[in-house]
């Protein structure tokens, strides 16, 4: 096996977490090393490019490392599951595929249990969150407007996405509701912002932004991050992290490009693998010392797995609308978020509005809901859907149960012969009783739009699911994996900053919040390395 | 992670022209082609991809429904099939409505048909209209939602 000289600090993982960790510990110019098993993503590869540019959502783009394939992804067995998993594996990871949709957890999310009486508490909470939010909506670029009664204060540093012809419709049929809504955040460039070029609304941001407005970390972050002194190795497979006599992390084994294994030492390991990867490499580091996988004292690495249900609401108006002719998220709406006591659950979920989606996907999405027919009647139905969507996303907030989680799958492996993971989740009873109190109040929306065709999905095809909660943080070695800032309470120089720390979902996209505490995380580093592994 | 599986047969490639032609069939009233037009399908079967088993399951499935080749059955037993595959549902029926979509979709004439300009997104992108930002008034005056929390 070729050894490696030691570095100071090897992150595995350069996604959401592992990029703004790298350049937040780039100050300290120790060296720093990170692994990742995918590739740089040209954009000039992207999807947008071409004609098929539908088409490769379901190919090589496809949101599903299974259907996808590329040798860089992992296989995921999620047949026991109605959330599927979605990743990318690559410099930026899931940042590239993405909506760019960019909520953050609301201070409530962090005292789920002084509040509702359920689940846990975070050990940390958002006013400590809060300037390291602001810090990485810079380094990001967030558009949004400020304002809105229903979030906390935030200051995106660029102007909101315009409303398009979808936001105004919607925005006045909630007034006659008399519900809150408000242009979402995004991160979105809607100017030319630290060398992105604005937005040119070449729509389906999801697969890789061509234009590189959308924010992804291979543009963000990592150009920094290098420039400061990080080195970052693509096509390195990491199949596990090693331990000494001590008890401490001594380093990884990897596969490099060649195929070589590699051992990589290190002082210092931080795993950015999301909430399905990070489970997956510590299970599979497991050794004499660690029987049941690295870090899993507890017996909770894995479990508690959060994946976000998101139902999904859709009719057609009359009007020409934007179609998918723009960044497809437009409005959020806070009004079901908080928890009512007059409601069959506790918590709460965002509505998202939606533009509408492409001429292809309009077609396959309506033929798999029934409402596109074969023969002569496939072109009236079909022009009376094109461009006239609107959509409703029912964005659920997500608790904690044991009984939902990553194991390793018995069968599946990667092309590196690493064993693949297993995702066993059900939805609670809790989070279903808000589905469908949901997917009602989005009904009523669309009926109040006029909007005909209505077709209701609980759990949308190729649905993504946000990986989340498989190696929670707390303050109790017994209850939880890693310590309030990030450590291992097992291993003292182990520590995971993606969204696996996670105690408990919320009802918002995750990135915001994964990048938020990866910058916390960073910082509690940096302001303890005198005593950092005591 | 994926082994290529062998192109369809040229009984499977007639199957999936019939089918095509039945599921968008041409319109005079919108000119548009169905998707059994010979320019339209040679690109169906050429994309197929990782819909190619899938797909191969639905088209014996309309073989095994239609008692014999689906592409000679008569008309009567040929609609026969066809709705019991898309009752059936199921990835075959998805894989089949995909790969036969994306590609009618893509078609020059068929965009040109729908007003679109046949073009990749990038580089030319597409415009998109403010819309009217006075609505959020209403919404700019109402007391804060969220909830603070202790810390």
């Amino acid at each position: 096996m070729k050894r490696n000289d030691i570095v100071d600090v090897l992150i595995i993982g350069s996604g959401a977490a592992g990029a703004a960790v790298a350049w937040s510990l780039a100050e300290t110019k120790m060296h720093i090393l990170c692994l990742e098993q995918g590739d740089w993503m040209k954009p000039t590869d992207y999807p947008s490019n071409g004609r098929d540019w539908e088409a490769r959502r379901w190919a090589d783009f496809d949101i599903s490392p299974n259907r996808r394939g590329r040798d860089t992804d992992y296989p995921v067995n999620d047949d026991n599951s109605l959330m599927k998993i979605a990743n990318f594996n690559g410099v930026g990871g899931g940042t590239l595929f993405y909506t760019a949709h960019w909520p953050r957890l609301h201070p409530s999310d962090f005292r789920v249990k002084s509040l509702d009486g359920i689940a846990d508490d975070w050990p940390i909470d958002y006013w400590s969150l809060e300037k390291f939010f602001e810090e990485n909506d810079r380094m990001m670029g967030s558009s949004g407007l400020p304002g809105d009664p229903g979030v906390p204060p935030r200051n995106p540093p660029m102007p909101p996405i315009p409303l398009g012809r979808t936001g105004t419709r919607y925005g006045k049929v909630m007034n006659t509701l008399g519900w809150h809504w408000w242009p979402s955040d995004t991160t979105v460039a809607t100017r030319d912002y630290e060398g992105r070029a604005k937005c040119i609304n070449l729509g389906h941001c999801t697969p890789g932004c061509a234009q590189g407005a959308k924010a992804s970390t291979d543009i963000t972050y990592w150009p920094l991050a290098i420039r400061a002194g990080v080195e970052l190795r693509t096509r390195c497979r990491v199949r596990e992290i090693t331990t000494n006599e001590h008890g401490m992390a001594s380093g990884v084994i990897y596969y490099d490009r060649e195929g070589q294994e590699c051992f990589q030492p290190a002082e210092m390991v931080i795993v950015a693998c999301n909430g399905i990867g990070t489970p997956r490499l510590l299970l599979n580091s497991a050794s004499g010392r660690f029987p049941n996988g690295l870090a899993n004292s507890s017996g909770l690495v894995g479990r508690n797995l959060m994946l976000h249900p998101w139902p999904q609401v859709r009719g057609y108006v009359e009007d020409e609308l934007d179609g998918d002719r723009a960044p497809m998220t437009v409005l959020w709406s806070k009004q079901f978020y908080e928890t009512d006591p007059n409601r069959d659950f506790v918590r709460g979920y965002t509505l998202q509005f939606a533009r509408g989606t492409g001429v292809v996907n309009e077609a396959i999405q309506s033929a798999a809901a029934d409402q596109l027919p074969w023969g002569q009647g496939h072109h009236d139905a079909y022009r009376s859907h094109l461009f006239h969507r609107l959509q409703v996303g029912i964005a659920c907030d997500d608790l904690p149960e044991e009984h939902n989680r990553v194991t390793l799958d018995p069968v599946l492996k990667d092309s590196h012969g690493i064993p693949g993971a297993r995702v066993d989740y059900t939805i609670g009873e809790n989070t279903r009783r808000m589905m469908e109190h949901g997917i009602a109040r989005a009904t009523e929306i669309l009926e109040a739009a006029g909007a005909k065709d209505i077709y209701t999905s609980r759990t949308l095809l190729n649905s993504p699911g946000h990986m989340l909660g498989t190696a929670r943080m707390g303050t109790d070695p017994e209850r939880s994996v890693v310590n309030p800032w990030g450590r291992s309470h097992d291993v003292k120089n182990l520590f995971i900053v993606d969204g696996s720390v996670w105690v408990t979902g919320g009802g918002v996209n995750p990135t915001s919040t994964i990048q938020a505490v990866a910058l916390y995380i960073a910082d509690q580093i940096k302001q303890r390395l005198a005593n950092l592994f005591d | 992670m994926r082994n290529d599986p062998e192109p369809l047969s040229s009984a499977e490639t007639r199957n999936l022209q019939r089918v095509a032609g039945m599921m968008v069939p041409a319109s005079a009233e919108y000119d548009v082609p169905g998707a059994d037009d010979p320019a339209i399908f040679a690109d169906i079967v050429k994309s197929l991809g990782r819909d190619l088993p899938e797909v191969r399951k639905a088209l014996a499935a309309l073989n095994a429904s239609a008692g014999g080749s689906f592409a000679d059955a008569d008309m009567a037993k040929a609609e026969a099939a066809a709705a019991a595959l898309r009752e059936a549902g199921g990835a075959p029926r998805a894989a089949i409505e995909r790969a036969i979509l994306q590609c009618y979709y893509r078609d020059d004439r068929v965009l040109r048909s729908l007003n679109i300009e046949p073009r990749p997104p990038f580089p030319k992108g597409h415009t998109l209209e403010q819309g009217d930002w006075s609505l959020l008034d209403a919404v700019r005056s109402r007391p804060k939602l969220w909830r603070d929390a202790p810390r």
